[in-house]
């Protein structure tokens, strides 16, 4: 009796439960990772974990300040050179839509947002480490500087190719040449993409520890100068996770907290702005 | 950005050549790992690389593709979905070396005391909690993509479905996952890349043992997580041109991934 009415639709109702039930287990991790990790964060954060350095195993107290800096540089220098480079290819790409060269861009975007980014930092480690002489904080943020590339590139085609083509044909039409219609319609238009894709992309790379690992190589003291190694959140992170010592793990715990803030805080930003600007990602 | 990603692939193979040229195509094969006496086989890596994503997708493809599902079809839109799909993007923005961490002080304990209770060796770091922190990783990419697809499966022919008298999970198993089924694989594909290229988690809860792993329950190493961890000790040129040898096969193995992951899709939302 396979073709019971009644077996069908408990059948129906059976795999619907069953969909719910492991859509809901999906999210059971997120929940777990965030409950503890505030948990164990909480207990290490206060004033001073903000504003003082690491200190040596033995002694209390200690902070993160050194990876907040390091961290808040190199991903203001990765984006300052991420930004002007992704914005004109994706202009690029959204006004040249056939053509051999813009398949070509198109196709390396695609294989640069898979490439690992283990071999980012391989990359960056052969082109500024080696030439320059030893680890920088620069090298880190052109390491991340690659990784961010494909997300601003990516965000700012999809948000022009949206725009109507009056907007550029009106544009014309009074008579602009085509870098003004660039410069005073196209980006204006889409501004608000544009800007989501950076932050998507800031979001994105703030947590990344791979490409850093032989290039900004990590430094125990505050630094500001881009040429010298310079710690950042996440490898501090590492770092003081694997050690043994209980001081350090707690550090460890405490940056956790605030790089995930970090991160979750900027991924809700640009959601609720792609919201409200109703731009598609 | 051509110039870009040649100049990637190349410097890749500049730097790998003295161990392309010194070793040859016995470097996927050699099954010893020994820096010390300059013998480097990466079978070990490869194994372990493979094992973990492969195990990693295994565990995650029911997940990814309820989820999809669930989105895509049962609640596509309302604050209920809206919730779930907020915190499935959220899961995909945690840092990875979070993902380690969290995995190695909960997760390892867990297998630990699982691998106790069957009588094996109580390692805990391994292949398996390796496993479990990648798939718990690219849910989201494969979920996010899967939702997309089976949202465009169109009403008309779900509609008829249910006109001739198909209940709901008949329209879902013999209309929507047909036609939605190239989606689908090119998401898990795209997640398979994902987690051969991941480094950091898998680094902190493998065990970083340079050997053959002999159960899923052993500890192991990664390609990308023996380069993470060696990359800087590498004192010998023909050890960083073996670590970057390694490199080289990441890159090329999740280029031809994405490349076909990508032309998936596109066929795929050309159709439609």
């Amino acid at each position: 009796m396979k073709n019971n009415l009644q077996y069908r639709i408990a059948k129906t109702k059976g795999m619907q439960m069953f969909t719910i039930l492991m859509a809901f287990l999906c999210v059971v991790p997120l929940i777990l990772i965030l409950i503890y990790i505030i948990k164990a964060g909480l207990g290490a954060i206060n004033w001073n974990f903000i504003i003082n350095i690491p200190k040596p195993v033995g002694e209390m107290g200690g902070g993160i300040a050194n990876a907040l800096l390091g961290t808040l540089i190199i991903i203001i220098t990765a984006t300052v050179i991420a930004v002007p480079i992704g914005i004109m290819s994706g202009i690029y790409l959204s006004e040249q839509k056939k053509g051999k060269l813009a398949y070509w861009v198109s196709m390396c975007v695609d294989i640069l947002q898979g490439v690992p980014s283990i071999v980012i930092g391989i990359i960056a480690y052969f082109w500024l480490v080696r030439p320059l002489g030893g680890f920088s904080a620069f090298s880190g943020s052109i390491a991340l500087a690659i990784m961010m590339l494909p997300i601003i590139i990516r965000s700012t085609e999809e948000t022009l190719k949206l725009l109507p083509n009056s907007l550029k044909e009106a544009g014309y039409a009074l008579g602009m040449p085509f870098h003004r219609v660039i410069l005073k319609v196209i980006i204006p238009c889409g501004f608000s993409g544009i800007i989501s894709g950076v932050m998507l992309s800031v979001a994105r790379v703030a947590g990344e520890t791979a490409p850093l690992l032989f290039t900004a190589f990590g430094n125990p003291f505050i630094e500001t100068h881009l040429g010298k190694p310079m710690q950042s959140l996440p490898l501090l992170i590492f770092n003081y996770a694997t050690s043994s010592y209980k001081d350090w793990q707690n550090l460890a715990w405490g940056a956790s907290l605030v790089l995930l803030v970090l991160v979750l805080s900027l991924n809700l930003i640009t959601k609720f702005l792609t919201r409200k600007w109703k731009v598609q990602l | 950005m051509v110039t870009l990603v040649l100049g990637i692939f190349i410097t890749l193979l500049i730097a790998s050549a003295p161990s392309i040229k010194s070793l040859g195509l016995s470097f996927f094969w050699g099954k010893t790992w020994n820096p010390v006496q300059n013998v480097f086989g990466a079978y070990p890596f490869l194994v372990g690389t493979l094992l973990t994503s492969f195990l990693a997708l295994i565990i995650s493809i029911p997940f990814s593709i309820a989820m999809a599902v669930f989105l895509g079809e049962y609640f596509p839109k309302g604050a209920f979905s809206n919730f779930i799909k907020s915190t499935i993007d959220l899961i995909a923005a945690v840092p990875s070396v979070i993902f380690g961490f969290w995995g190695f002080f909960v997760l390892v304990p867990i297998v630990r005391e699982f691998q106790t209770k069957v009588g094996i060796m109580p390692n805990g770091v391994g292949i398996f909690s390796a496993a479990l922190v990648l798939a718990i990783m690219i849910i989201p990419y494969a979920a996010s993509l899967g939702t997309t697809m089976i949202k465009m499966v169109s009403s008309d022919l779900k509609e008829g479905a249910y006109a001739l008298g198909a209940t709901r999970w008949e329209v879902l198993k013999n209309i929507i996952l047909p036609y939605s089924k190239s989606g689908l694989f090119a998401g898990i594909l795209l997640s398979l890349g994902r987690a051969i290229g991941e480094t950091m988690a898998v680094t902190m809860v493998i065990g970083n043992a340079n050997f053959l792993p002999d159960s899923i329950f052993s500890p192991g190493n990664t390609m990308a997580s023996v380069i993470a961890n060696e990359f800087t000790e590498a004192d010998h040129p023909l050890y960083l041109s073996a670590l970057i040898e390694m490199g080289l096969f990441l890159f090329l193995v999740t280029f031809v991934i994405n490349l076909i992951g990508k032309r998936i899709i596109k066929s795929a939302t050309k159709n439609n």
